[in-house]
């Protein structure tokens, strides 16, 4: 780094703090990242790695369909999971940040965060318990006499998947709408109240937009990891919830296939970002539309 | 009363989120192999049974270790960076930042993927805790760094600079001032670094070679029915160190605001 331009001994002090962080994830990301695409280019020949530079990789997720299969129903879990867990969450930020006195709000987002720190395996395996076969849910309905047979759509499929998610990122989604919601001036409300607009279209026509960049942070953080969850469908998904994330283990492990498996993990890596920075960008021209 | 349904609402949610913890003592309690209800009778049988396995054991001193170092380091970078945060700007510095920040955002998956690649594939080393201990360093380090800035930006500049005004070093002056003051911040963060470090899977699963650590060890456990009640065990045990060491973190980052004399304005994050 050059510190040509960096003309207060304090900022050059702060740069060379920085330094030691910065290498770190050059050396842990940024170099192994490099080699991950070096190596989608290359190809699979038994044992060894065959190091001339081909798109074959790339061609056979393109044309074989179970891959295009995979990214598909990992997009539209991810995006189901989103838009559950962004939906439910959002009332209770808003209860916690106008609702709750103030002194108790830091219990609240304690209560809430708790179970996000308990095993994230263990979680998801009782999901497994709650909605399996002979699990929590069916033989409750069968003792009251709602059903007869267990229901077969909560467990092992895309439904149990998405369930299971939505419960595993809820705490991710509550945060940022709070902290957005928490930065609106309260005397703006009473404004749309005084000027005669009623309690719920206040709601609409101050709140709401002022919370929609806690809403677009929370889309994001739930969006991003979500594709790429391996737990959730191995334990819930059964044969027909897999998803890509478990395709890029079978690649690295079962089938020793590192260069297809680098492929899959970069379009899947590559797809997130085009899909979260559209989001990003039409919710841009949506909020410069409305003013 | 008003947001009296918000607030039904809300105690809702928590049950929802709360509802698969409150299984886990159930089962490990219940007398029984299969994981269902009813339940049969009281016993302690699982966690003797735990008690005497001996490879997860080993998984759990391979874990404890892995956690103990991830934290440290994890806590020494995010102190740098933190620091680096509260003092004045240089060219480039948020961008140097929020490059430090990405592997919050990275799905991971492709830190796994990329360590994997890099140090078996290319490098041809044997894989150990040390390079789990590597990664984990990586993801931990965001956490640390959002925990540590509150704590430093909170801190008024003017004390370390009367300290060197009095004499001191500069390195004295941020042993002897600034250190104390953020102390409560660091130890929250290892105990932060120390939980993901301890809990997470997808890395250590790709990267664990023939060493287990507990998650991955957790998880060749949940293909066994009969090794079901041991998890349930297990994940009791788990669940209760958590939340100890959660109510910790927080008491500490709790007096390390009111240290500074700040108001309270949240949780973790």
């Amino acid at each position: 780094m050059a510190f040509g331009g960096f003309s207060n001994p304090d900022s050059r002090r702060a740069a060379a703090l920085i330094a030691a962080p910065f290498v770190y994830v050059i050396l842990l990301l940024a170099v192994p990242l490099s080699a991950v695409v070096l190596f989608s280019f290359w190809t699979q020949d038994f044992m060894s790695v065959d190091t001339t530079f081909t798109l074959n990789n790339y061609r056979r997720i393109a044309t074989e369909p179970i891959f295009g299969v995979l990214l598909q129903r990992s997009v539209f879990v991810a995006a189901m999971v989103t838009l559950v867990t962004v939906l439910l969450a959002y009332p209770v930020a808003y209860f916690v940040s106008f609702h709750v006195e103030p002194g108790k709000k830091s219990l609240w987002l304690f209560l809430i965060t708790i179970p996000f720190w308990t095993s994230y395996l263990i979680r998801v395996f009782l999901w497994r318990v709650i909605l399996g076969f002979n699990g929590v849910i069916n033989t409750g309905l069968q003792q009251i006499g709602l059903i007869d047979e267990p229901l077969t759509f909560i467990i092992y499929n895309v439904n149990a998947v998405i369930i299971t998610l939505s419960h595993a990122f809820a705490p991710f989604a509550i945060l940022p709408i709070f902290v957005a919601l928490e930065k609106i001036d309260r005397s703006l409300l009473e404004a749309g109240l005084d000027l005669g607009e009623s309690r719920f279209t206040t709601f609409l026509r101050v709140t709401l937009p002022l919370s929609v960049p806690g809403v677009v942070a929370a889309v994001l953080i739930v969006f991003i990891p979500t594709i790429g969850d391996y737990v959730t469908p191995e334990q819930v998904g059964g044969a027909g919830g897999r998803l890509v994330a478990n395709m890029i283990q079978t690649q690295f492990f079962a089938l020793n296939n590192a260069p297809l498996g680098s492929a899959l993990a970069l379009t899947s890596m590559a797809m997130v970002s085009v899909i979260a920075l559209g989001f990003v960008f039409l919710n841009r021209r949506w909020l410069r539309g409305r003013r | 009363m008003k947001g009296l349904g918000l607030r039904a609402y809300a105690i809702a949610y928590l049950i929802f989120l709360y509802a698969p913890i409150v299984l886990l003592p159930m089962f490990a309690f219940n007398d029984a192999r299969i994981i269902a209800f009813p339940l049969s009778g009281f016993t302690t049988s699982w966690f003797e049974m735990l008690w005497t396995n001996v490879a997860l054991g080993q998984a759990v001193r391979n874990s404890l270790f892995i956690a103990v170092v991830t934290s440290v380091f994890a806590t020494l970078l995010g102190i740098c960076a933190a620091r680096a945060g509260a003092m004045a700007d240089f060219p480039g510095k948020r961008g140097v930042i929020g490059f430090i920040m990405l592997p919050l955002v990275l799905p991971e998956i492709i830190v796994a993927v990329s360590l994997l690649v890099i140090l078996v594939q290319i490098f041809g080393l044997n894989l150990n805790n040390w390079s789990i201990i590597a990664a984990h360093t990586l993801i931990c380090t965001p956490f640390s760094i959002a925990i540590l800035n509150g704590a430093f930006q909170n801190l008024d500049p003017s004390f370390e600079e009367a300290a060197m005004d009095l004499g001191f070093s500069r390195f004295e002056a941020f042993r002897l001032i600034t250190l104390p003051l953020v102390m409560p911040g660091i130890i929250s963060s290892l105990l932060i670094s120390f939980t993901i470090s301890l809990d997470e899977f997808i890395i250590a699963f790709f990267l664990s070679g023939a060493n287990p650590t507990m998650p991955v060890f957790i998880w060749s456990m949940l293909r066994f029915q009969d090794a079901l009640p041991q998890v349930m065990a297990l994940g009791t045990i788990l669940v209760t160190l958590s939340v100890v060491l959660l109510v910790t973190a927080e008491y500490f980052r709790r007096r390390g605001i009111a240290r500074a004399g700040r108001k309270d304005t949240g949780g973790f994050l």
